[in-house]
């Protein structure tokens, strides 16, 4: 890789170079994607976008939504910087990708207000919160920065599914235990105000959990997943 | 030129930031008009959501301009300004100004010759600012229907506001104490009346008590100033 940077940047003004004469899907653009989902997760394994994964875990759908968000934004901003990779001056390379990332996250939230109001309305604040996402400037400086279009686009759509992956995860838990429900539909039974107007789970005297719709249980079933991750796949415990 | 001389840096950080400045600047003013379009309806749709007519967004000008009969701004004293177009009242801005200079807007609706008042609300939540509508029945005291809306509270918790059931809790409510003073709708947190109608007030969100309390201030702020007009209204309502 390091070969490949100073061979090219006696011709900065080429902006695709036809480098991989591999098939669009081989063995290690597969790996890009996958990798993230366990190996790699940025949440579980990297430990990257964990005040995201705080804020908007409380219900599921808000969860779903940043989650495809978050992957619109992580594919175009890889693919941009990808393209742009070899005419970014080094020394401002973080400004170069926080206005890329500002940028996309802005025009996304224009469309929306315009084509998908109520998508808009269903995100409010977390569209903005995507650019403080450190996925996103984590895998723009680590990957994108040194590698094709092709295989940057995997690598976005890869960590944020793998981002998205935990996000759901955490947000099932949380809206199940903290207030019984799953994507807003009542699926433990309805509660009412006294016992006798409840039905389901709630007629036998059951109780939500409050302590679920706060942030710290986030924190413990993010704990929780690294636990059960870590003592299926070996391989992520430290030796020492 | 070097890719990191200190003139390539100055020159691309220029051309980055014209482009993506005027690219934004495009996509803002073009797609303007839509988003205005979306907020205006939506407006349409929630006033009439108080009444319990609910509207797609589409249809909402249509139904808007059938039931509501009338829209009326007044002055904090009760008077009617002629001059002022009821519905382009932005209260954002109103809350600004001094209470002598503010306008307060009102929308009068009939339904199967019913007739209701519906009273725009704003306040704060707890990170940003809290609105909505509450409509009365013509005893100027009996809540027909309310509708929340927020720019952006915590999900799960604050934003549950603008949920339905929510709303409904104030539906029957009564805005006047047993002495027939004003009293408001209060969002009181470890509630114990049940399903009460004539205590002035509704059971709260778990996790959300500063958004509560910025609902029932938001009611009792901007109610007070409505009531000359209205018990004005009651009166000759009442000598015909």
């Amino acid at each position: 890789m390091a070969d490949n940077k100073t061979k090219k940047e006696k011709s900065p003004v080429v902006l695709f170079v036809a480098e991989e004469k591999e098939p669009l899907l081989s063995k290690k653009n597969r790996k890009l994607l996958s990798d993230p989902l366990d190996d790699n997760n940025p949440i579980t394994v990297q430990v990257l976008g964990i005040c995201s994964a705080l804020a908007i875990t409380v219900q599921l759908k808000p969860a779903v939504v940043m989650a495809i968000a978050v992957m619109a934004v992580m594919a175009f901003a890889n693919v941009i910087v990808s393209l742009i990779r070899n005419l970014i001056p080094n020394r401002i390379r973080i400004i170069v990708q926080l206005v890329v990332v500002a940028a996309l996250v802005i025009l996304v939230d224009q469309v929306l207000k315009a084509f998908a109001y109520d998508v808009s309305k269903e995100l409010s604040v977390f569209v903005g919160l995507i650019i403080t996402n450190c996925i996103v400037m984590g895998r723009l400086e680590a990957f994108a920065l040194g590698n094709g279009v092709w295989k940057s686009f995997l690598d976005g759509i890869g960590n944020a599914a793998g981002y998205g992956l935990i996000l759901i995860i955490v947000a099932f838990f949380r809206e199940l235990l903290g207030s019984g429900k799953l994507y807003g539909y009542e699926v433990l039974g309805h509660k009412g105000v006294t016992l006798a107007e409840s039905t389901g789970l709630y007629a036998l005297g059951y109780e939500n959990n409050g302590l679920m719709l706060l942030s710290p249980a986030a924190l413990l079933v993010v704990g929780v997943l690294i636990w059960v991750q870590r003592s299926r796949n070996r391989k992520l415990i430290e030796k020492n | 030129m070097k890719r990191d001389s200190n003139a390539y840096t100055f020159i691309f950080a220029a051309i980055m930031v014209l482009v993506v400045a005027s690219a934004l600047a495009i996509a803002a003013t073009s797609l303007q008009p839509m988003q205005n379009e979306n907020v205006r309806k939506e407006k349409m749709q929630n006033i009439l959501m108080t009444i319990g007519i609910e509207v797609d967004r589409e249809g909402a000008e249509e139904k808007f301009n059938e039931y509501i009969v009338e829209q009326i701004a007044l002055t904090s004293e009760g008077e009617v300004d002629e001059s002022v177009d009821a519905f382009k009242v932005d209260l954002a801005k109103e809350l600004k100004k001094p209470v002598d200079q503010q306008r307060f807007p009102l929308y009068v609706a009939e339904v199967d010759s019913e007739k209701y008042y519906i009273i725009p609300l704003r306040g704060a939540g707890l990170w940003d600012a809290i609105w909505g509508y509450i409509s009365l029945k013509d005893d100027i005291n009996t809540i027909k229907g309310a509708v929340f809306d927020h720019k952006g509270e915590t999900p799960g918790l604050g934003a549950e506001i603008t949920q339905s059931w929510f709303e409904e809790r104030f539906a029957e409510e009564k805005i006047m104490n047993d002495n027939g003073e004003f009293a408001g709708v209060s969002v009181v947190k470890g509630y114990s009346g049940g399903n009460a109608k004539d205590d002035n007030a509704v059971d709260a969100i778990s996790g959300a008590t500063i958004t509560g309390d910025g609902v029932t201030d938001m009611i009792s702020d901007r109610l007070r100033y409505y009531l000359p007009y209205l018990q004005k209204q009651n009166v000759e309502v009442a000598l015909k």
